[in-house]
């Protein structure tokens, strides 16, 4: 027998290396229970929880901004901070902020010791609630499914960040990032094929295959032992600021340049252990057609007059967002409350806004593991930015309350009218 | 393939039909489950299949095919299926070098030459039906993921129109084949391009399957409706389409259709 072994080189004993052994299970990434995919943590665990467990690697997270930028930015920021706590390498790429500033304004994680002491109270009324074995009034909602909103110690996916303070010097520079602040880029000829593209997103999709092609994300260097994952953060695609007309006209220069680089995009993220999120002022995008509608008169005749034609560049911008939609693996709109009428209504005075998820991917299976809470809603506390069911608080008072209130005082001063003799008044029932 | 749609539409692997052209809609919903059902149906029926896939990776349809119990890989390397994966072909049009064959042109050369020229996709396609080999399989299919990424990639719709009519002429009428086409689209939509190119197949398929999301919202067990609608009044003039209503359920290996209303999370 070990004759027969040692013929061979070595004997059945002996642990061959390599075949047996595990691959390294990259950091910060958890497979699926479904399809066994990679996900990643977006930053927020009430997020990976809308999104089905996390961001799968090689797909794009698409925000619709939300009116001033404000919330969307913190999603864009939590995600770049998970990246580094992670120790995932960056690219963030920006028009509007240098990308060096973004990165000193990331909030810091969390740690497990501090956790407990800072949110101690909530925490604890958490705990006596799992305590509770059945529920005596509302038992119909025992078995719902809890959102997970507050932080529990123990969790090794996600971790939960501290808004009111900023992340260390030390933490951002213990990983390796790479930045694109459009106005600093030479302008230099691209060695790619243009495709009639804007020339700004040409530079940004050069300068992400460069990095994905060095860094050895897409496995293009045999050598690397130790692979990572590359996030990509996007601010503000779709802006004028980055030379991209669709904002701001009804007739924008090239229609196609936002779809043709987020095609090119999806191609360089399918290839490679790679995880996007985009920002896009959605709103821009699709006010400038408001104009159009005051005056349908007008493009009636003009539509029975010149033709279709006219109608096709008029309502291209929507189009421009469904075909976003479309090319994107994950799109999730923030509507915030600021200045609308929303700030001020009582029924929604726990929340700053709404979260709309427009599309979950059905990657590598026929379905996707989705929630079942269409109603959602976010808010910001002093430390925290939580993604949580619309809950609505319940009606407490004696009539119908809200808006219907003028109708009924409207009315009760018409029937009064008929009767004649009675006093009007603006009280419902006047003897 | 899924057994309950080949009952629905009386198709079976043994004998697939002919010269069809059908259309895959999808409204306020994800129809790609048809074309996963399509592709390992003809696959098992043993045509051979041209898959201009350009919407996700070939490992996506590959790890759907194996649930489905059709190996991709095996039917590539055995000359059954012809790939094109768009993604990666566009990476390599972009950014390859300038030492392409000259006698094979990129099938994505719209993408960086005139935007209202698709034939370079339809040589490929053609190419790769019409191969000396190709007689040994039943007929020749082509099946196209996502007509409206297109759009968005600067074709013109007269283009694409164009491009779908070259293809049908080339494989339904001449290779008596079949061709099977997803669309999105949506009653509300502001696409009009995109609703012109919709509304102009659905005039010249044979057979429509619309998966369209429920009209009053998300259900855990009833994920959507299908409209199957046979173009009857396209062989004999003055008949009317059958149109037949079903909702279904996708589950992990399968999709399961049952009349309006007569889920099993009613009954």
């Amino acid at each position: 027998m070990a004759a027969a072994g040692g013929a061979r080189g070595r004997t059945s004993f002996q642990r061959r290396a390599g075949t047996g052994a595990r691959p390294a299970a990259l950091p910060g990434t958890r497979p699926a229970l479904r399809h066994g995919q990679l996900l990643l943590s977006s930053g927020l665990p009430s997020l990976d929880c809308v999104l089905g467990g996390g961001i799968a690697v090689g797909t794009l997270l698409l925000i619709e901004e939300d009116k001033y930028g404000l919330y969307s930015n913190l999603l864009f920021k939590y995600f770049l901070a998970e990246g580094i706590v992670c120790g995932h390498d960056l690219f963030v790429a920006s028009a509007k902020e240098h990308p060096d500033n973004i990165l000193k304004e990331l909030p810091a994680p969390l740690l497990d010791d501090t956790c407990g002491k800072e949110l101690g109270d909530e925490a604890a009324t958490v705990k006596s609630e799992d305590f509770q074995d059945s529920m005596k009034i509302a038992w119909r909602y025992q078995n719902l499914p809890k959102m997970e909103a507050s932080p529990t110690p123990y969790t090794k996916f996600g971790h939960y960040y501290d808004i009111s303070k900023k992340m260390s010097p030390e933490l951002i520079q213990s990983i390796k990032w790479h930045s694109f602040y459009l106005h600093e880029e030479p302008s230099s000829l691209p060695k790619m094929k243009t495709c009639n593209m804007n020339g700004a997103y040409v530079r940004l999709l050069q300068s992400l295959q460069r990095i994905i092609s060095q860094g050895g994300f897409d496995g293009s260097d045999p050598q690397k032992k130790q692979k990572n994952v590359l996030r990509i953060g996007i601010q503000g695609l779709g802006s004028p600021l980055w030379g991209d007309d669709i904002c701001c006209s009804d007739t924008p220069e090239d229609v196609h340049s936002l779809t043709k680089f987020l095609y090119v995009l999806r191609g360089l993220l399918r290839k490679s252990l790679s995880a996007c999120i985009i920002t896009v002022p959605a709103h821009l995008i699709q006010f400038a057609i408001e104009k159009t509608k005051t005056y349908p008169m007008n493009i009636n005749y003009l539509f029975h007059h010149i033709g279709c034609v006219f109608c096709f560049r008029v309502l291209q911008n929507k189009a421009i967002m469904e075909r976003v939609t479309n090319l994107s693996d994950m799109v999730v709109g923030l509507e915030s409350f600021i200045g609308s009428e929303r700030e001020t209504n009582p029924l929604y005075k726990d929340y700053h806004g709404l979260v709309h998820v427009h599309q979950i991917p059905r990657l590598n299976s026929l379905i996707c593991d989705v929630s079942d809470t269409k109603d959602l809603a976010f808010r910001l506390k002093r430390k925290l930015f939580t993604i949580e069911r619309l809950h609505l608080p319940p009606d407490l008072s004696d009539t119908v309350s809200r808006a219907s209130k003028q109708d009924l005082a409207g009315s009760a001063k018409l029937l009064s009218s008929g009767c004649g003799a009675m006093a009007i008044g603006k009280k419902h029932l006047d003897f | 393939m899924f057994a309950e749609l080949n009952e629905l539409l009386g198709a079976s692997p043994q004998r697939p039909e002919p010269g069809e052209f059908t259309l895959l809609r999808d409204s306020r919903t994800d129809g790609s489950f048809l074309v996963h059902h399509f592709l390992s149906f003809y696959l098992r029926a043993g045509c051979k299949v041209c898959f201009v896939a350009l919407l996700q990776s070939f490992s996506h349809y590959s790890i759907v095919a194996q649930k489905l119990g059709v190996n991709l890989t095996a039917a590539k390397e055995r000359g059954q299926l012809v790939f094109l994966e768009g993604l990666k072909s566009c990476l390599d049009l972009v950014f390859g070098e300038e030492e392409e064959q000259p006698g094979q042109p990129s099938p994505l050369l719209f993408l960086s030459e005139s935007p209202s020229d698709l034939r370079a996709l339809f040589d490929f396609v053609r190419v790769s039906l019409s191969a000396p080999g190709s007689e040994a399989w039943a007929g020749p299919v082509l099946l196209l993921d996502d007509l409206s990424v297109l759009l968005g990639l600067g074709a013109t719709p007269v283009a694409l129109l164009d491009f779908i009519h070259y293809c049908r002429a080339l494989v339904c009428c001449q290779l008596k084949g079949n061709v099977v086409v997803l669309v999105h689209s949506s009653e509300e939509s502001e696409d009009e391009e995109n609703e012109l190119v919709v509304n102009s197949l659905c005039h010249h398929s044979d057979l429509i399957l619309w998966a369209e999301g429920l009209a009053t919202g998300f259900c855990k067990d009833v994920h959507g409706q299908m409209k199957i609608i046979r173009r009857v009044s396209l062989q004999q003039a003055g008949e009317q389409d059958l149109v037949q209503i079903y909702q279904y359920k996708i589950q992990d290996r399968n999709v399961t259709f049952f009349a309006r209303g007569l889920s099993a999370a009613v009954l």
